[in-house]
Order: C-alpha cells, then structure tokens, then sequence
C-alpha cells in the first residue's frame, strides 16, 4: 500500500512538472538560421535577435550551417522549426535558391518566414526580405572611388576581389552595383567576369577572409602591376588585400581600397587609412526588427511590407569614410564607430 | 615408376622446338614504358617533378613572361607556405596509415591564440606565441591518444577533433578578427615570419618560406636518418609486424599526431605573418588542401610509402597551376577543375607505379 501511494505521489508530482514545463515553454516559438557561426556579422545578429526576442517574451532557437554554402543544416533547421510549431523564423539562406522548396513548406505549414541579408531567388519565394541592398551599397563605394579618382577614373586599373566560385546574389550584386557606380558596363546582372572594360584587370575569389584576399590581391597584381583600386566582398578580404599591397610596397595610397560591411575593425581600418571607403550595413537592426514582426504576425497575422518601390524591406547601407567625395553622402569613421557591428 | 619417367621423357620430346628456358623473374627490358615504370618505382619522387617541370613550361608559355619572372616563382612559393607546412604535418600522419582532418582548425586555434591573448588579454607576447605552440601540440596529443590508446580509426577521431577545434576557434575568438595594426603593436613577434629577403632578379623570400623548408628538412632528417623515422614508416607499413619486431607502435602513433599538432602550431605562426591578422575566418579548406599536396606528392594513402619531398612539389604543383591559370586569364572554376583533374592523375600513376611491385 505504501509503496503504490508512492507511486502514486511520483505521477502527480511527474504530471504537475510537465504542466509548469508547458507553462512555461507557452511563448511563441521563433527561430534564427544564419550561415555560420565563424563570422562576427551573424554573431551579432544573433545577439539582436535573442536580445529582442527577450524583450517580446518569445522563445528563440538559434540554428547555423556549418560553412558559408551549407544548404543541408539549413534545411535540417527549417524541418525542426516546422516541428517544433513555431510561429515562424528569419534566415540568412546559405544557397539562395536551394533553400526555395523547404521555405515553401514552411510557409505552407503557417510560418511567417523572413529572409534576411540575402534575398532568396526568386525573392517573392519568402514572406518578406530584410535586407542591406547590396547593390546600393557597391554603388555608393564605386561612385566614391570614381569621385575619389577624378580625371584618372577614366584609364584606372581595378581589382576585384569577390567571394566565391558560385557568385551568389551578395556577390554579384555588390560587384555590379560597385561597376555601376563606377561607370563600367556589366552584360547580365547575374553573373560578373565578362566584362569587356579594360579598366578591369580581373576578378579572385576570397571566401571572404583574410588568406584568401591576399593570395588573390597578390596574383592580380601580378596581373596588372598597375593597379589602382582594389575592390573587396567585405572587409576581412580587404585586410588580406591590403597585405598583399605592403607586401608590393603600394601601402603608400596609390591603390585606393573599398570594400563592405561596416563592421569595427573594418571601420577601424578606414580610421588607420587601409580601407579608402566602406558601406556599412546593419545586422543587429535586421534580427531585430525580425522578431517584431514574427511577435506582430503571431498576434495580428499582419505580415511586413516592403519598402515602397523596392521588392524588399531596405534596413539601409551608409557610406564610412574619412575622405568624403562631393556628390557622394558619407559619415567618418568615429561615427561608423558607434555603429559598427562587432 | 617407370611409366612416369616414360611419361616425362614423353612431355621433353614434345617441348622440342620451343622455349625452354627456366622460369625467371621478368628482368623488365623491352619497351621504354617499362623502363619508365622502373625508374619512376624506384624514384617515386621523381613523378611530382615532372609534373611540376611541365606545369611551369605550360605556363611560361601560357601566360607570358609574367609567369616565369623570379619575383611570381617566389610568390608562388609564399603562396603555398602554408598548406605546404600542413602537408609537412599530414605526410606524417598518412605515413602511419592514418589521415588528420584537424590540421587547419588546429592551426587556426593556435593563431587565434597567439593573436588574443596578445592584444585582447595584454599578455607578453612571448608567452602568448609559446601557448599559442603548446595549444598545437596538446590538440595532436590528443588525437594521438584517442587513435593509439582508445583505438579509434584516425579519420573518425580526426573528423571529431576538427569539428570541437573549429568550435573552441569560435569560442575563443568571439568570432572576432584581431586586426593586423593591432598585432604590429602589440607584438611584432608574431609577424615576424612575414618579414622578407629580397633575392636578386626580384624574387621574394619570407621568412615564413624559409621556416617551412627548414622544418621539411628537419622531418626529411628524422623520417629518413633516425630509428624513430623508420619506426614510422614500419608502422604504416604493417603495425602488426612493426609490433612483432619490437616497435612500440603507440608511442609512434602518439608522437606522430602530436608532432603534427606542434607543426601546425608553427604553420599558425607563418599564417599570422602571411596575412598579419589572427582571422577565424578562412582556411577552412586547408586540411583538404594538405591532404591534395600529399596525394599528388606521391604519398600512399594506405601507408608506409611516400616521401616529404614529394609532399612540397605537391603543393607547388598545386600552386603553380592556380597562380598560372589565373595569370593565363582562366576563371577560378576551372582552376578547381585542374586540382581535381591533378589529384586523380596523381593517383594513377601511383596505382601503376605498384604494379611493378605486384
């Protein structure tokens, strides 16, 4: 008799936690997929994301892929929101076309999803798109270097430094946009390398990072030994670029640096003088202003609007730097400071 | 008994009129590509030289003059500093039968660091840079542990150990570059290697160059020129006999992979000369990178059989043709292409190479 009474008591007790466990795990489920967890722009969106969810009372999982084009863990990460029942997620899509058919049974299921940075292919694909335009922001650092040049714009000698072999859309878009701000014809917005401009010396690939911006800065200057501007992906690429130009003895500011991102040691390196001009974006504002508008789809099922005139919610890119063009909108780099991500 | 040698008497008559010579190992004469098999048996490395002789007369030829200037050669060389010092450290390892997939998280732990503990935690840079060392060496000792004494398969142990480094990169760097301005302030001592002698004819040696030949050396003296040197390659070979001869196999399999662990330590001193920051980003391709210069160095996966020198014309054959298809104007998707196409030619000839043997 004493033993079943203690058995009994152990079920109640058992049943009684399982009842504060759901209490508790009540808040709506959100999740964040982002691409990896190595580069501090992921980083610290996560952490406006999961300060933001905190405030909303919402109960965040946080998911990224194992490298940068790791479509699988992302696809494994949507299938477990979607089984976890949560209201809905924000994603920077490692593969933006890849990714298409699961995003659509998630959306099919009821999430709200939210892309990101980069906007997936085609881009209506999602709910809505938070995104840096990245296009805007390579034209802002070309219209800078060509005000920056002058007269000599015209017979420069430019070398990209790109991300990666696949040219996704970030890539592309922000080589183009640099051309176009630039002044130099592209043929298909999609894909970047056979321009006819001679002012184009030729484009590498970097991964983004540091060792690859030098490898590929070295073997364009081997290129064109008088190169003059230096393109870069994002400002990791252009801290190894820019060792590559020591090495060569063009640190002297014979070779004009740009590059985006807009994270701290980025700005810090337009403060020092290794980057010439960046386009900063905005990561932290992105998560965040993610996870209101899930909180808001949960509770209204009002879903976000794009910025009039773009297919996109534009979270804006800003100009950094210390030697402003005329024409060209800019802050300096104290106060790219202040807002810099990480 | 007699209808036997009747028999046999028989069988005689009826080999009049054809060969009869005694059964004999084939002394090989004959055709030229025999001989070529012969010789490249016997000098294995010769085949990576080869190769890299014809890549480099492509390319003269290809891309112009640019190529074939003193100052690119040497570049091409800092360019494969790195991923040669990993292959230094994998050869080791695939030497012994096994594979090491952790050598590029374990180099970049290691700059990370040296780099943090410099400048983010302000501790002297001497003895940040000899943690930064000794972080290498306990990483290999533990994958030496776990394959020699738990006794796991050195691709299972490896794939682990490179998943936990790449996460202990993340942790200790919060993802955060430590900038090259900031190390040159701090501690000049870690880009030391990136400092450079200028030769004639405008070629350009760094330091980080000269380090990486002057380790091969050192490893081509120990593998080839000491008892423990042979012990390794016996081990690869067959451990179980290795064993039986005597060979404390555990103690080389331990010192092997924590050898490998410290040489990849110092790879991270080189990397943070080459490119001056300490960067969680990139290298993430740098252990496959290795793997590629041991293969088509000659390098048998299957152990026991290889050389290190072939290893360093791997990686300049890798090298070569990346810097040469670039300078030729070819897009980077066919570079990769090239790398595969190398790997798997590498390959052959090797498996044609051991026929002779066979």
């Amino acid at each position: 008799m004493g033993k079943w009474n203690i058995l009994k008591a152990a079920v109640a007790g058992l049943a009684f936690y399982g009842a504060m466990a759901t209490a508790s795990y009540a808040a709506d489920i959100v999740g964040l997929i982002t691409k990896t967890e190595g580069n501090p722009f992921f980083v610290k969106m996560r952490e406006g994301a999961q300060a933001k969810a905190k405030e909303l009372g919402l109960d965040l999982r946080t998911f990224a892929g194992k490298f940068d084009g790791d479509n699988d863990s992302q696809v494994a990460a949507i299938e477990n929101l979607i089984s976890a029942g949560a209201k809905g997620f924000a994603i920077v899509p490692s593969d933006s076309s890849a990714i298409v058919p699961t995003i659509k049974k998630a959306r099919d299921a009821g999430l709200l999803v939210i892309v990101l940075d980069t906007p997936l292919d085609p881009i209506d694909a999602a709910d809505a798109t938070f995104a840096t335009d990245n296009f805007k922001a390579g034209e802002l650092i070309g219209e800078w270097a060509k005000g920056t040049l002058g007269d000599k714009a015209k017979s420069a000698k430019i070398a990209f430094l790109d991300l990666a072999t696949n040219q996704p859309s970030v890539d592309y878009l922000r080589d183009h946009g640099f051309m176009k701000g630039f002044g130099i014809e592209f043929k298909d917005l999609k894909h970047y390398g056979d321009e006819t401009d001679p002012r184009v010396c030729g484009h590498e690939m970097t991964g983004g990072a540091e060792d690859g911006g030098r490898t590929a800065m070295e073997t364009l200057l081997q290129k064109c030994p008088d190169v003059n501007v230096m393109y870069t992906i994002n400002e990791p690429a252009a801290a190894g670029g820019y060792q590559a130009l020591k090495a060569a003895g063009k640190d002297d500011g014979s070779v004009l640096v740009v590059s985006i991102d807009g994270g701290c040691p980025g700005v810090k390196n337009v403060a020092a003088g290794v980057i010439g001009a960046t386009s900063q974006q905005y990561p932290l504002k992105m998560a965040a202003m993610a996870m209101e508008a899930i909180e808001k789809f949960a509770k209204t099922g009002e879903k976000p609007k794009p910025t009039p005139g773009k297919q996109f919610f534009d979270t804006g890119a800003t100009l950094i730097t210390d030697k402003p063009v005329k024409g060209v909108e800019s802050i300096d780099s104290k106060k790219g400071l202040e807002l810099c991500w990480g | 008994m007699s209808d036997d040698a009747t028999g046999s008497a028989t069988a005689e008559r009826g080999l009049q009129g054809h060969d009869q010579s005694v059964a004999s190992f084939d002394d090989g004469g004959g055709s030229a590509l025999k001989a070529l098999q012969r010789f490249l048996h016997e000098y294995p490395t010769a085949v990576p030289f080869i190769v890299l002789v014809i890549g480099v007369l492509i390319f003269s030829i290809a891309a112009g003059g640019r190529f074939f200037a003193p100052f690119n050669l040497s570049l091409v060389l800092q360019q494969v500093t790195i991923i040669a010092f990993l292959g230094i450290a994998q050869t080791l390892v695939i030497l012994t039968a096994g594979i090491d997939l952790s050598v590029g998280a374990m180099m970049v732990l290691s700059s990370i660091v040296m780099g943090r503990l410099t400048v983010t935690y302000g501790v002297p840079v001497e003895l940040s840079f000899a943690l930064g060392l000794l972080t290498g060496l306990v990483c290999g000792l533990i994958n030496g542990v776990l394959v020699a004494v738990i006794k796991l398969p050195p691709f299972i142990v490896t794939l682990g150990t490179w998943s936990v480094y790449g996460a202990m990169v993340i942790y200790v760097s919060h993802s955060e570059t430590v900038r090259a301005q900031d190390i040159e302030a701090a501690g000049p001592l870690l880009q030391w290697l990136g400092h450079t002698i200028r030769l004639g004819g405008g070629a350009v040696l760094t330091y980080g160059a000269i380090a990486m030949i002057l380790m091969a050396l050192i490893i081509w003296y120990v593998l080839n020129r000491t008892a423990f040197g042979r012990h390794v390659y016996a081990t690869g070979d067959d451990d179980e006999a290795a064993r039986l001869a005597g060979i404390n196999t555990r103690g080389v399999y331990i010192a092997v992979y924590t050898l490998a662990g410290f040489i990849c330590s110092v790879a991270a001193w080189a990397l943070i000369g080459r490119i001056g920051a300490a960067s969680p980003l990139g290298n993430q391709t740098a252990n496959l990178d290795a793997i590629t210069a041991v293969v088509i160095g000659g390098t048998s996966l299957f152990g026991g059989r290889g050389s290190l020198v072939g290893t360093l014309f791997g990686a300049l054959i890798v090298g070569v043709f990346r810097n040469g298809l670039a300078l030729a104007g070819v897009d980077s998707l066919w570079q990769e292409f090239t790398v595969g196409i190398l790997i798997i030619l590498a390959v052959t000839i090797d498996q044609w190479i051991r026929k002779i043997s066979a």
